[in-house]
Parts: C-alpha cells; structure tokens; sequence
C-alpha cells in the first residue's frame, strides 16, 4: 500500500511535538482494528494522529480541503473493502451534515474522531454554536456518539466504539472533549 | 469557448467502449443515469440520488482501496463544482487508477436548466490543472470521442475529462435507488472478485 503523500522536498517541516500517551493508545488502536484510511483536516487535537498517518507506509494519509470529503472517501472506502477513519474538529461536523444522509440513507458505517471546541472552558465565542450543536447534529444525522473527558477513559471508549462500528455496523463519533483535549487559550 | 455539439446520450458508450474491469461511482441526477445506462446499472456503479458534490472523494476512496480497480467518476459541472476543493484532494493523493468524466452541461438540467458558472467564464479543466490533476483533457463534438476513449486509457492518471455537451435529457434509465441495496451489491460483488 501507499505511503505518505508528502514528498521529501515537500515545504513541510516537522514540528516539536508534545505526545500524550493516549493519542499513541488511539492510534495503535486504530491500526489493530484495520482502518486504512485516515483523513483529516488540520487540527491541533489531533496533530499526532495525522502526523504517525502521514509517515504510515502501511495506511493513506488523506488531507482534505473540507471536512464533508471526507465522508465521501469513507463510503467510497466501504465500498472498496477498505476501513477509514475521520477526523474532525467539531466545527467540522456542520460541513458534512448533507453528505451524512447517504451514510444514514445506505446503511454505511461511518467512523469519527471529533476534536471538540465550544465546551468545556472555551473561550472564543465564535466556536461556541456549532461546539454546542455538535452532538445534537450528528444524533439527529443517525450517528451514536461516545464522549471522553477523561484519558483514564479513553482506552476502554476508543474499543467499545470500534467493536459498534465494525462488529454492529453502527456509524460512531467519538467526542474527544476539551475537559481531555486542553481548552485553547484567549 | 467552441460551442459543443455532444449529446451527451452518445458519450459514455464510445469514452468506455469496454466497461470490463472498471468501478464506476456517479454523482446524482443526469450523469447517474447516463452511468447506469452505460452498465446496465450493474453492480460495479455506485450511483447518487442526493448527496451532491460527494462523487470525487467517494471515487477517491474507492480508488486507494481498490488500486487494482480502473475507478471512474461520472459526474456533472454543477456536481464537481459544489466541492471542487475534492480535487486537489485527488491531486495530492494521485491515484494512478482515477478517471473523472465531467459531463458539463452548462447548467443544472435536473432543477429546469438553469445556466451554471461553466455557460459563463469557468473552466473546469483549468480548475482540475491547477489543482494539480496529472492529465486533463476537453471535448466538444462527436469527432473527439475515439481520442477522449484513448485519453482515459492511456493517459497518466489521476485524469479528468471534460466533455461539454448540449443542453438535452440524459439517457432514459430507470436504476435502483435503495442506496443500503446498492451498497451491499457493490461491496459484496467487488469482495467477491478481489
């Protein structure tokens, strides 16, 4: 399989990292369940999972221009016989509301990390609606969401949610707050 | 711009004189049913009834899973437009075994006709040039078909097409529109053969 998409003269630059050992946790996690496909767009909750994809030769690292792709990608990717995962900030989550119908409509099952912004200790008021509107969109789009607050959680939560998306064929977002995550500060 | 004179009926059949070996997925309305009348909608077309602007990317996803697949999208100027950023998506993964068929009608045929920006002054190969797609190519009348057909052949891939066609129906096919149906026959055929 491919392999990074960033060449060697690309104008990335690696950048100094600060790993939490649950975000190694997930993305192991992720590798044993088989998920081929990562897509993203940039996001500082998840930073570290899209920096090991992108030096992954065993699984496509995907950079998206909206969030909604990636949806498309996870259905062409169920249909492939591939197994993709997305992640999003929770602003993300309103880019991909119509394109979720057919994950809804098809039966397909949909796998999502959500970086959460617009809860616990947000301080920039313009993350706040959709933050706040999250859990509600993705419910009311026929997604089960689990949340994570806790890193002693998030072992247990990112396996439970795995076992519903693959074993159940549930569509799954995994709500990944701010309590976890760390607020940004303003 | 060269006034086109394709009906676009006509082009599937001569763009794939063979459809053996390929996957196709087609974005909603028009060119879903130009697809379907293409296959026969077989189980190797994936086709939209809604979603619009999800066909590339679904055509992308296909297409790393499946590298032993030719993929072909088959889609419309207003379609590819409403995510046009999925194609530098395509560009920076560059799946060698991505076709993209851009059936540009100039409007939206399925809400009345009403002019699209591609009537106007947008050009979609130079939008797919840009975002950095390997090979791209634009047709307008039946005497370009036979290179248009070698083009998705030979051409190094990801490769877009687009074919400017005439304001006029498309193919008159009725397909299956139960997408969880569709899905399972797709997967199950392509897990099947792989």
């Amino acid at each position: 399989m491919s392999v990074s998409y960033i060449p060697e003269d690309s104008r990335f630059e690696e950048r100094p990292k600060a790993i939490k050992s649950w975000q190694r946790k997930v993305y192991d996690l992720l590798k044993d369940a088989g998920v081929t496909h990562f897509s993203y767009v940039p996001d500082a909750g998840h930073a570290q999972l899209i920096e090991w994809s992108a030096s992954d030769p065993d699984v496509y690292s995907i950079p998206l221009s909206t969030e909604e792709e990636g949806v498309g990608i996870s259905i062409g990717a169920h249909l492939g016989g591939g197994r993709s995962v997305l992640l999003m900030q929770s602003s993300g989550v309103g880019n991909c509301v119509n394109a979720l119908a057919l994950v809804k409509g098809g039966g397909f099952p949909f796998f999502t990390l959500v970086s959460m912004r617009g809860d616990f200790g947000e301080g920039n008021p313009m993350q706040v609606p959709m933050g706040q509107a999250t859990r509600t969109v993705l419910e009311a789009s026929g997604i089960t969401c689990l949340c994570i607050d806790d890193e002693k959680d998030v072992e247990q939560t990112i396996k439970a949610s795995l076992v519903m998306n693959i074993q159940s064929e549930l569509s799954v977002a995994v709500l990944l707050g701010q309590k976890l995550l760390g607020a940004k500060k303003f | 711009m060269t006034k086109p004179t394709l009906d676009r009926r006509e082009i599937l059949p001569q763009l794939f004189p063979s459809t053996d070996g390929y996957l196709f997925i087609s974005g909603l309305a028009g060119p879903a049913r130009d697809a379907a009348a293409l296959t026969g909608d077989s189980e190797k077309l994936y086709t939209m009834a809604g979603t619009m602007g999800a066909a590339v990317c679904m055509g992308l996803g296909v297409a790393l899973s499946a590298p032993e697949s030719k993929v072909a999208v088959i889609t419309g100027d207003g379609e590819l437009l409403m995510n046009v950023g999925s194609l530098a998506t395509v560009a920076s993964l560059q799946p060698e075994n991505l076709s993209i068929v851009v059936v540009d009608n100039g409007c939206h045929g399925e809400t009345g006709g009403q002019p699209g920006h591609t009537a106007l002054r947008t050009d979609l190969e130079k939008m797919a040039e840009g975002a950095g797609i390997a090979s791209t190519m634009t047709i307008t009348s039946p005497d370009e078909l036979a290179d248009g057909a070698k083009f998705l052949q030979d051409a190094t891939g990801p490769r877009i097409l687009v074919a400017r066609v005439l304001y006029g129906p498309p193919s008159d096919f009725r397909r299956n529109l139960d997408p969880a149906a569709c899905r399972l026959r797709f997967r199950n055929s392509y897990l099947a053969t792989a």
